[in-house]
């Protein structure tokens, strides 16, 4: 794609060169059918970037159709940058999370980094201050030096950038498996407050008005960003480290205080909108199609820090720290001024227009001239074919696993030191997850929650997904994974308000995958209407795969709750010895896909854990009125690796140990992974209370002194672990992996 | 008491420090922004953290020439408090109120967590409130923190007792495990942890609290006698 000799419009057609940049032969025809002509070199650029897969959601447009997205709460749902959730006193919610997984696999700093970065602009863009950061992040295992340079570079640049703009990155997950060895999973998730009248939206109205550029400069960076964004990776992939951003968390800084110095202050602003996946082109016809307008763009006008840009370059370069405004005609200088004061541009390159066209000059010709809602609106949708994989099958009619566990503590201490459930301070440690002085609960419980300042409101977040469960059974496993987000929220303290989501799959034209992600999302969309959590926004990555092999199906879900009153703030940990501990939920023998399965066998398989919704809300709701009512002192999910890992979970704080009796098979007492189960404390005193609201709550034991964890079974001591032993298991496995050699 | 809080592009711990001193301590605050050219008006100045202008070069050293630096010298220079935390500090190195100079730290990681100090001297105007060797937990949040001075400037730092904090588990490899540090006039502390993130029990800790209690005791002591 050389800048010197571009190709003419015949020869695009003739040696299909539209191929290269990811359009199809029938895309094409569409296109010629629409301009009525053939497109040019830079025309054809903006329909291939318009058109893949990350800009229109050709492939899963139809299973996106299905989530709940309404709800009373919802102020703005998918559409705009980010969704917005009333959270009353005239405040709101405004979250998203994106996915930066392919460039991330090329070049892991920058490709986390820039992920962090744009997220952030979609919430800003919006008019909200964003007052946290969460991530979800798969890798392969541990054990091989690309694997470990992927990890430690991703998580370096999560922080360089976070840490850098000043937004605490606050909660996160990571886990590990084989099928994200090539293709790591990095999924930013960026929370923010907003006043209900600071609400913006990305539109260009008025004819007349001013189209500003905002920012940093053009380069030649991230050029067909999206484009590479929507195809698998393979061995080829790494001569597309161009296609990756290079991030500038001081620009954005500046950007974002000088962005949101112009929303609060300036009613002359019309519309704003970040300049993410597909840059100048997606922000401009996208802004002009909402609005049912038109936008002319000279392109001379275009602040750039390379020479002799072409439109095509210009227009398909994924630059960073950019964002394109609308101003009032006649009031621009009050943008430059608001951005002067930052030492940023602000520019002057185009007027909104009548005409529904995209029409875009450069050296006084007319580069493009195509129909605005064509690049934005008029993406083909594609109703991939499905089927349901031989594998799936197998999975259900195969007998149950049924582990045999020798020694129970040294099962619960290998549990403790596996990779996904081991301690991640090595991880958030490397966060500033304080900065902004509003974490109240940080990184390392159930979920994170921050105090919303002058109020005595708090907000709860969190990011879920346990990928093996969906790998056995989408359904179930979508249905899963929101469902344990709500937990996370609910043993936090808060009420579940909504959630974004981020749907990582393999290569939908591959029929198994798309039956993957049809089922999965059936999974949630029943889950979010039963929970009334709909879903605001997200953003779909497909092609997840490396050489033809697909990572697990990977719907992470960020959730956010309001905790109604800082009193109602809970974690995880014990309080104080003479508690009593209870299990909210009965224990069945599951163990397809669970810590102990993969520990023991190498892989997974069978069924999932069964869930009940039903049941689910009901236990979520009762829970909730119990911490509401000042009745419980601690409460954990109950997850990964089963009760006995939720119980050394609980004791991490270093205060204190626990004494319990379980009953029934003890092997799934302690390590099956029943669903829509909680470990919960409460004083002796709120005992009554608490069991009169929580019906399926059962006493296991209590709260002790001596920092040991010890189970009994049938009158028989099973299991004693100090505090020590199950602390260095945790804590240490992480850094220990990394630092073994490969 | 009066206190400035000086924002540079990038300063990213401006909101945290305005609010601790004017919620939790009752004083007066007001963000300055880095070109003003005239601090006569306060009675404290604070260098807040962040990455001031990104932090591209060494930590502080293009903050150092802006030029509200001029006023700062002249308020350390006129003996009113100055106090500079994480960037701060580094801002204060550079411009010479400090001795010594900055690493990165011993781990080459950004580190993020509350961490134990010794109050090594409660004789300032910055730690009258705390008993002298008091352990107490302010949080950390840098990736040069790395304190590092030539010999005799830490002899003298020891003998002038001008080391006020100590790290008790050093995180990031100071020299002498040193988390902060006056001048030898006494009323400029640079310090690594944030005593600004320590003033609230919700948030885990309000052993910072006492830092900003006792500049404003130390200067009300002062400006009854002077007045």
């Amino acid at each position: 794609m050389s800048y010197l000799h571009e190709p003419t419009a015949e020869q695009i057609q003739e040696q299909k060169l539209y191929r290269e940049m990811g359009l199809n032969d029938e895309e094409f025809g569409l296109v010629q059918s629409i301009i009525g002509r053939l497109p040019n070199w830079t025309e054809t650029g903006l329909f291939s970037v318009m058109w893949s897969e990350h800009c229109s959601y050709k492939n899963s447009k139809p299973v996106l159709r299905k989530f709940p997205v309404d709800g009373e709460r919802v102020l703005q749902g998918p559409g705009e940058g980010a969704g917005v959730v009333d959270i009353g006193d005239g405040q709101a919610v405004v979250f998203k999370i994106e996915s930066h997984n392919h460039p991330s696999a090329i070049e892991p700093y920058q490709g986390a980094a820039t992920g962090v970065g744009g997220i952030i602009r979609d919430i800003f863009s919006m008019g909200a201050r964003p007052v946290a950061l969460l991530n979800s992040l798969r890798f392969g295992e541990l054990t091989s030096s690309r694997v470990k340079y992927l990890f430690e570079e991703v998580v370096a640049g999560i922080a360089g950038y976070g840490n850098c703009i000043g937004i605490p990155t606050v909660g996160g997950e990571v886990q590990f498996d084989a099928s994200y060895d090539g293709n790591p999973l990095v999924n930013a998730m960026c929370v923010g407050l907003i006043d209900h009248k600071d609400i913006q939206k990305g539109q260009a109205k008025g004819a007349g008005n001013s189209v500003m550029y905002v920012g940093a400069r053009t380069g030649r960076d991230g050029i067909h960003g999206a484009t590479f964004a929507s195809e698998e990776l393979t061995e080829a992939s790494e001569e597309k480290r161009p296609a990756v951003q290079v991030g500038d968390p001081f620009m954005e800084k500046l950007l974002l205080e000088a962005c949101l110095e112009l929303i609060q202050n300036c009613d002359a602003l019309v519309g704003i909108q970040d300049m993410g996946a597909a840059g100048l082109t997606s922000s401009s016809a996208e802004m002009a199609s909402k609005a049912g307008m038109g936008i002319e763009m000279n392109l001379d006008l275009v602040p750039q820090r390379e020479l002799n840009m072409t439109a095509y370059e210009m227009m398909l370069s994924e630059s960073q720290e950019r964002m394109l405004i609308v101003m009032q005609k006649g009031r621009e200088q009050e943008a430059i001024d608001i951005f002067e004061k930052w030492g940023l541009e602000a520019v002057v390159v185009g007027t909104v227009i009548e005409e529904k066209q995209l029409r875009l000059l450069h050296h006084g010709e007319v580069v493009a001239d195509v129909p605005v809602d064509a690049l934005a609106e008029e993406a083909p949708v594609y109703h991939k074919p499905s089927k349901e994989p031989e594998m799936f099958s197998q999975f259900q009619n195969e007998e149950a696993f049924v582990p045999t566990v020798e020694s129970k503590k040294e099962t619960l201490l290998e549990l403790l030191s596996q990779p996904t459930i081991a301690s991640k301070s090595w991880v958030f440690d490397q966060y500033d997850y304080m900065v902004r002085t509003n974490t109240v609960v940080p990184p390392g419980s159930d979920a994170a929650v921050i105090r919303i300042r002058e109020t005595d409101k708090a907000l709860a977040m969190t990011t879920d997904c346990n990928s093996r469960y969906l790998y056995l059974d989408p359904e179930t496993g979508g249905k899963i994974a929101v469902a344990e987000a709500a937990r996370n929220l609910v043993c936090s303290g808060a009420e579940p308000l909504a959630i974004t989501d981020c749907l990582n799959y393999g290569n939908p034209e591959k029929p198994e995958i798309f039956w993957q992600l049809e089922k999965s999302t059936d999974g949630m969309s029943e889950a979010c209407r039963t929970l009334s959590t709909p879903v605001i926004g997200g953003n779909v990555s497909l092609y997840n795969e490396t050489n033809g092999v697909a990572v697990y199906p990977t719907p992470v879900i960020g959730m956010v709750g309001l905790v109604h009153h800082l009193d109602h703030i809970t974690t995880q940990y014990f309080k104080t010895p003479g508690d009593l501990i209870y299990v909210i939920g009965e224990t069945h023998q599951e163990f397809g896909g669970s810590e102990l399965q993969k520990m023991q066998l190498g892989k997974i398989s069978g069924k999932a854990p069964a869930l009940n919704l039903e049941t689910e809300v009901k236990r979520q709701k009762q829970l909730l009125e119990a911490i509401q009512n000042g009745l419980v002192e601690s409460a954990h999910d109950v997850a990964e690796g089963g009760l006995a890992v939720a119980l050394a979970e609980s004791m991490m704080n270093g205060n204190t140990g626990a004494s319990v009796e379980l009953e029934g098979d003890l092997v799934s007492a302690l390590y099956s992974e029943t669903q829509s189960r909680f470990l919960v404390s409460v004083k002796p005193e709120n005992a009554k209370a608490f069991e009169s609201m929580n019906e399926d709550a059962k006493q296991i034991g209590f709260v002790t002194d001596n920092a040991v964890l010890r189970i009994d079974h049938e009158n028989e001591e099973v299991l004693a672990a100090t505090y020590d032993e199950l602390h260095s298991a945790w804590k240490g496995a992480i850094p220990c992996l990394l630092t073994s050699k490969a | 008491m009066r206190f400035a809080v000086i924002v540079f592009p990038g300063s990213n711990c401006d909101i945290d420090m305005f609010h601790a001193v004017k919620d939790e301590l009752g004083a007066e605050a007001e963000y300055v922004w880095h070109d003003e050219e005239n601090l006569d008006r306060f009675d404290g100045i604070l260098l807040p953290g962040g990455f001031s202008y990104g932090d591209y070069l060494r930590t502080g050293a293009i903050a150092q020439f802006s030029n509200v630096m001029d006023e700062v010298k002249k308020a350390a220079q006129a003996g009113k408090p100055v106090l500079g935390v994480c960037n701060g500090f580094q801002i204060l190195l550079e411009t010479g109120l400090l001795p010594g100079a900055m690493r990165r730290n011993e781990s080459l990681k950004f580190i993020c967590q509350p961490e134990t100090l010794n109050v090594v001297n409660n004789e300032t105007m910055f730690s009258s409130s705390y008993e002298k060797d008091e352990e107490i937990v302010i949080p950390i949040a840098h990736g040069e923190g790395n304190y590092y001075c030539d010999e005799e400037t830490l002899k003298q730092l020891e003998e002038e007792n001008r080391i006020i904090f100590r790290y008790k588990n050093n995180p990031n490899g100071s020299i002498s495990d040193i988390a902060g540090i006056i001048n030898a006039k006494g009323n400029v502390l640079g310090m690594m942890p944030h005593p600004e993130r320590a003033v609230s029990e919700l948030l885990g800790s309000a052993d910072g609290l006492k830092l900003f209690q006792s500049i404003v005791k130390s200067w009300r002591e002062n400006h009854v006698l002077s007045s």
